[in-house]
């Protein structure tokens, strides 16, 4: 075997899943935990933002999007070192990096969330809400029963995507040191100090695995006729 | 039985405007139980606003529709809803919700308003699919249907709230020829049942033979208010008598 893969295959069980064994989760596994951690919390929050955003008007919409305009202004970099660093200086405490890494990535992409989930909302015709409002349904259960199972379904594809933004960024949470992809990545090339090309190509392949492969499941899974119900 | 004879519907001085363009300029009109009114009129006469009003789909600028003597102006929320509830509409785009088949489209508010059960629904759904003769299409979504298919079963769903006052805005406006005439037969029939009536129309074949009265309206105001065979045979208005002549024959329509 090459000396190049050589180093990989020495190193495969870290770069995957870390000092597992140990109890410390770290490598791939962890990059995919953490973005699933923060993709569910961040779906969550930012729909639940985006009802929040239909249904108000005047003071409350527009706090809404100054604070979505205020997180999509500022880098992802500083989100996350402010949660890590600011969080325990304002309350107390200490957060684990690997929380903190998550409680950013969640804040930071729920507010994307919430942008393209109302769009979503508004992208149906009108007709849909007049329609529901006039069988006597309330705004709410229009909401619920008519809108939102409409939109989400068109937003996957939306969705899907900013999930595979998530993946990547992940890799931002080498900077307060969570034992992720990248960072283990680095670890391994610092210990070794001879192929760094081969080390960090093979982190970039792991990662376009990961996002290539949603993106392949969801195109595969979008391709079958949608039979919602409504039970 | 002085209820029998006061009136389902009363506009009282209704006004509505956009901002400063007014679209209804103060319009008295009452429509009694039973009665089926067919609204006619020019493109941005109002006429679709007038009947928008009724189910408050447009809020009122001044003035106050009554229905069955009671003042709804002030309605909100709750009250909206229960009046929304007794009024069935049927649009122009049929308006289906494209994620249910046509037995979940009429189902669903049945349940979730009146809190039927899941079968209970489903059998008024299936009841009134066959009354509107759809009864093979209950599993077939939207984008499954004809166009004249899909405002049946817009129809039935209506319907399916048991309401006393039927709207209707340009029901056959956005079908193809040949499928306008299986949705005015449902039409007809619903005339035949005693329910209460405002059909927005450009059929005026079809206004004359289900009409008890015909109004029509240009500029916001109503202009006419006669039985049909009165409006298609001796229209006095000027407005009127021009409108019913392109409609017609639509290629002589200027030099009146």
């Amino acid at each position: 075997m090459p000396p190049e893969l050589d180093i990989i295959w020495r190193n495969i069980d870290y770069l995957l899943w870390g000092r597992l064994a140990q109890g410390e989760l770290g490598g791939l596994l962890l990059s995919v935990v953490i973005a699933l951690a923060s993709g569910v919390l961040a779906l969550c929050v930012g729909i639940a933002l985006a009802i929040l955003a239909w249904f108000s008007t005047g003071p409350v919409r527009r706090v809404l999007f100054l604070w979505a305009d205020l997180i999509r202004g500022i880098p992802l970099i500083f989100v996350i070192f402010w949660v890590y660093f600011l969080v325990p200086a304002l309350f107390g405490g200490n957060i684990p990096g690997t929380v903190s890494v998550i409680l950013a990535l969640a804040w930071f992409t729920s507010a994307a969330v919430m942008y393209s989930t109302l769009s979503g909302l508004q992208a149906l015709s009108g007709g849909q809400r007049e329609a529901a409002l006039s069988t006597g349904l309330s705004e709410i259960q229009t909401l619920v029963w008519v809108l939102l199972p409409q939109a989400l379904i068109n937003l996957v594809p939306s969705y899907v995507s900013l999930f595979a933004s998530l993946i990547k960024d992940t890799s931002l949470a080498f900077i307060v040191n969570v034992p992720e992809l990248t960072m283990v990545a680095s670890q391994v090339n610092n210990r070794t100090q001879l192929y760094p090309t081969t080390i960090f190509l093979f982190t970039a392949a792991m990662y376009f695995v990961l996002c290539g492969g949603l993106s392949l499941l969801v195109r595969r899974l979008m391709r079958r006729p949608v039979t919602a119900s409504w039970d | 039985m002085t209820d029998s004879f006061s009136p389902v519907i009363e506009f009282r001085s209704v006004t509505k405007s956009y901002g400063t363009t007014p679209v209804i300029r103060g319009i008295d009109l009452s429509v009694a139980q039973g009665e089926v009114v067919v609204v006619c009129g020019p493109s941005g006469s109002g006429k679709s606003t007038l009947i928008r009003l009724v189910n408050r789909l447009e809020s009122l600028t001044s003035g106050d529709i009554l229905i069955d003597g009671h003042s709804t102006a002030s309605y909100r929320g709750a009250a909206l809803q229960r009046l929304r509830t007794g009024i069935g509409f049927v649009f122009q785009q049929f308006n289906l919700y494209g994620h249910l088949t046509a037995a979940e489209n009429i189902a669903l508010a049945p349940r979730k308003v009146l809190g039927l059960s899941a079968e209970e629904a489903l059998s008024r759904a299936r009841e009134l699919l066959k009354r509107v003769g759809l009864s093979d299409k209950e599993a077939s979504y939207p984008s499954q249907l004809s166009g004249g298919q899909q405002q049946r079963v817009a129809i039935a769903r209506a319907l399916a709230m048991q309401p006393k006052i039927l709207l209707f805005d340009e029901p056959t406006s956005a079908l193809d020829p040949e499928m306008i005439g299986e949705v005015l037969t449902v039409i007809r029939q619903l005339a035949e049942t005693g329910i209460t009536m405002l059909v927005v129309t450009h059929e005026m074949g079809f206004a004359r033979e289900i009409a008890d009265r015909v109004i029509f309206i240009d500029g916001g105001v109503i202009l006419e208010d006669a039985p049909p065979e009165q409006f298609f045979l001796a229209t006095r208005h000027p407005r009127a008598q021009r409108f019913l002549r392109q409609l017609l024959s639509p290629l002589h329509t200027t030099g009146d």
